[in-house]
């Protein structure tokens, strides 16, 4: 009898640190962290904007140190692989822009100290256009574009 | 506990290469039910951190433009085998999912 109460009791308990573990893992910790998310920039409905917005320049110049790889035709424009690759000494961040869509700024990639410039991801077309990618260096804003034609948008249905 | 990001970071010449394959429906907020007409709230991944040891290696920022079920691939110098990375996602709603791996 005694022992079934104390099996109660240590589920209860059990129970209640697995919650309070939830909140501080699911609510606190995001909050600080997504202060950093550049709400402003993604909303962005041009590229200069959301450059602007994010890396704080919108003057970017053409560089063959940049390669993007991307299909030529995409199929699907719900995904879309896209590579992008650099080498340009002490890049410190990566962005890639669809200059076709709605908000054209689809992603950021911050490199710490032992990144390499190279980020591989899958992205969504709304419509053909070019795939440009800049790469932020201490000397500037360096990029590169690659057409890709679209046969089916990847926003709207 | 079994995570829903798959990571696969192989070392090769002093450069380890991590792949990744996250699960999430990325949501931008822009499309519509087909039947009620009713806007599809956003549900995306912003924010991905990447850790090799104890050291962030990369943090990526992403919008709603980044595919369904993310694949994220990328390097850096440095690395053996055994080491381990780290690799957390936060979305517009603040739940978050980590996962990890041994470099091979």
């Amino acid at each position: 009898m005694i022992d079934a109460k104390r099996r109660i009791l240590l589920k209860g308990s059990l129970g209640a640190g697995a919650i309070g573990v939830a909140v501080s893992a699911g609510l606190l910790m995001p909050r600080a962290v997504l202060a950093a998310w550049p709400e402003a920039a993604f909303k962005a409905e041009d590229q200069a904007t959301a450059l602007k917005d994010l890396l704080g320049s919108d003057a970017v110049e053409a560089s063959d140190k940049v390669t993007i790889k991307a299909p030529d035709i995409a199929e699907n424009g719900a995904v879309v692989p896209v590579t992008v690759e650099s080498d340009v000494e002490g890049a410190k961040s990566i962005s890639i822009i669809a200059s076709g869509n709605n908000t054209p700024l689809i992603a950021s990639f911050d490199l710490g100290e032992n990144a390499m410039p190279f980020v591989s991801t899958r992205i969504k077309m709304a419509k053909t256009a070019d795939v440009v990618a800049v790469v932020q260096t201490a000397d500037g804003l360096l990029s590169a574009a690659k057409p890709v034609k679209v046969t089916i948008g990847g926003c709207g249905g | 506990m079994a995570s829903n990001i798959k990571i696969r970071a192989k070392v090769s010449n002093g450069v380890t290469t991590v792949k990744s394959l996250m699960s999430h429906e990325m949501e931008t907020g822009l499309r519509k039910d087909k039947e009620t007409g009713d806007a599809i709230p956003a549900h995306f991944i912003q924010e991905v951190t990447c850790k090799w040891k104890d050291q962030v290696v990369m943090t990526a920022l992403w919008s709603g433009g980044v595919s369904k079920n993310p694949y994220l691939s990328f390097k850096f110098n440095g690395g053996e085998a055994g080491d381990p990375i780290e690799i957390t996602w936060v979305d517009n709603k603040g739940e978050t999912e980590t996962g990890s791996a041994e470099i091979s």
